[in-house]
């Protein structure tokens, strides 16, 4: 869960994407490949499920559209039982649910063919041997489950933004799904907004190759359909009383996108987001936010009192507030320590950049 | 589907010293109850970890050495048999099992069923 956050919290304001390489593959909706599920309850069955054929025929477009709704429902919670390994729920996520080959998912992930093969099997044959059920988890368990299911989707989302695979895509289309099959919870409108809040500023996180700031973008090139649909999602988990991880965090996503921003807002939904997760990631995030209303010193304080030493942002951020404040030295070291941390050739410019007008 | 559920207590023991008397008999009687449940079919507690004896037998000759099998700081304190229709099943009673919230675990696995 902290991983997550860590990830989310990290692209407020701080926009650090590299570019995708290219569409050199399009994901065309597979879900015709779980139209061939079996009904057949057994658990063996069940299990068949998952060896979702690599090839697929287009038999037909027309599903059984509520036993079709059931079937995927649950097999995400089968996909994502916590007694799998966080990369097998990935990986077989996308492999049954969004229809992703082996080749395919290995690629997203940077392993070998054989590796993802490896990891497929033997997280199906667990599924198998250790007895993990075929069901939409009980009442009193959902809550947990489905949170595991949101940080699977979620850690594709992210994956996504890795730029190594447009898996971005993948988790929308998955998001779109569980919003359609569990429409009363709001943590997955809540993941559903913060996903298209996000993804309708993809266009213009970068310019020429360089990394742009969230308050430097250019707003035309944000997808305003996108916007649109994600304050809606978020307006729906708002109407059910969503208050959890990523309805937060969507709301401090929608509040980004307005001009001039509500800082203090923002600053107060990190607290709560901080309250929620304890991750001290957000709370650097939260620092930012206060040096917005409080000013450069106040957020110093903050940031000061957080242990994130070795994390690029820490660094980064440490250095912005000192460049405000005048302490052009400090701010120097800490640049420099970014830019030995920065794992992208974007981030890096960004960084080399900012240390050039410090030097100034 | 049966399961055995093996039992790791804390080895730091600090949860459980730190209760009174009424609360390790509470504890007691939970453990009591948990193997009253009909979907436990077997499950006993061990004595302490100094009693074991770990048998090798090498060449035709058994070899004896005073202790546990793994010298690990957490030793096996008792186990159950379970059986229940699946994992999730199993794992609910697991997590019913008082070593499991004071700072113990309790690893679960299948049984090959003949």
């Amino acid at each position: 869960m902290q991983e997550a956050f860590a990830k989310a919290a990290q692209r407020w304001p701080r926009d650090g994407q590299p570019p995708n390489p290219g569409a050199w593959l399009t994901i065309t909706a597979r879900n015709h490949a779980i139209d061939c599920l079996r009904r057949d309850r057994t658990l063996a069955e069940k299990t068949r499920l998952l060896d979702v054929p690599e090839a697929v025929e287009d038999e037909k477009d027309e599903m059984d559209a509520p036993s079709f709704r059931d079937e995927r429902l649950e097999l995400i919670f089968t996909c994502c039982h916590p007694s799998l390994a966080p990369e097998a729920q990935v990986a077989l996520t996308l492999r049954a649910l969004g229809g992703l080959t082996t080749e395919e998912i290995a690629r997203a992930f940077l392993v070998s063919d054989e590796t993802m093969k490896r990891r497929l099997s033997r997280a199906k044959r667990k599924i198998r041997d250790a007895g993990i059920p075929f069901r939409v988890p009980a009442e009193h368990v959902l809550p947990e489950r489905l949170a595991a299911v949101l940080a699977v989707v979620y850690l594709i989302y992210n994956e996504g933004y890795a730029g190594r695979f447009d898996l971005a895509s993948e988790a929308l289309r998955l998001g779109t799904a569980l919003a359609e099959l569990m429409p009363d919870e709001p943590e997955v409108h809540g993941l559903m907004a913060l996903m298209l809040l996000d993804d309708a500023r993809r266009d213009a996180r970068f310019a020429d190759g360089e990394l742009v700031l969230l308050s430097d973008q250019d707003r035309s090139r944000w997808d305003e359909a996108k916007l649109a649909r994600g304050r809606g999602a978020l307006d729906r988990a708002f109407a059910l009383h969503g208050r959890g991880v990523y309805v937060v965090q969507a709301a401090i996503a929608s509040l980004h996108t307005e001009e001039p921003r509500d800082w203090a807002q923002i600053a107060g939904l990190y607290g709560e987001l901080f309250h929620l997760t304890g991750s001290a990631i957000v709370e650097l995030n939260r620092a930012i936010a206060v040096a917005e209303v409080e000013g450069a010193g106040q957020g110093l304080v903050l940031v000061d009192a957080i242990d994130l030493d070795g994390y690029q942002y820490f660094h980064s951020t440490r250095a912005d507030l000192l460049r405000r404040l005048g302490r052009a030295n400090e701010a120097r070291t800490e640049y420099a320590r970014a830019l030995e941390l920065a794992r992208t050739e974007p981030e890096r410019q960004f960084l080399e950049r900012r240390l050039e007008e410090v030097r100034t | 589907m049966k399961y055995l559920l093996q039992i790791y207590p804390d080895a730091s023991r600090d949860a459980f010293e730190r209760l009174s008397a009424d609360e390790r008999q509470a504890i007691v009687e939970e453990y009591a109850a948990i193997g009253q449940l009909p979907e436990v079919i077997g499950g006993e507690q061990l004595q302490p970890i100094e009693t074991a004896t770990t048998v090798r037998v090498r060449d035709g000759r058994m070899l004896l050495t005073d202790g546990p099998f793994v010298d690990a700081k957490e030793h096996l304190g008792g186990y159950g048999v379970v059986e229940v229709n699946d994992l999730d099943a199993a794992l609910e009673i697991a997590a019913r099992i008082p070593a499991a919230r004071m700072g113990g675990a309790v690893e679960v696995r299948p049984l090959v069923e003949r």
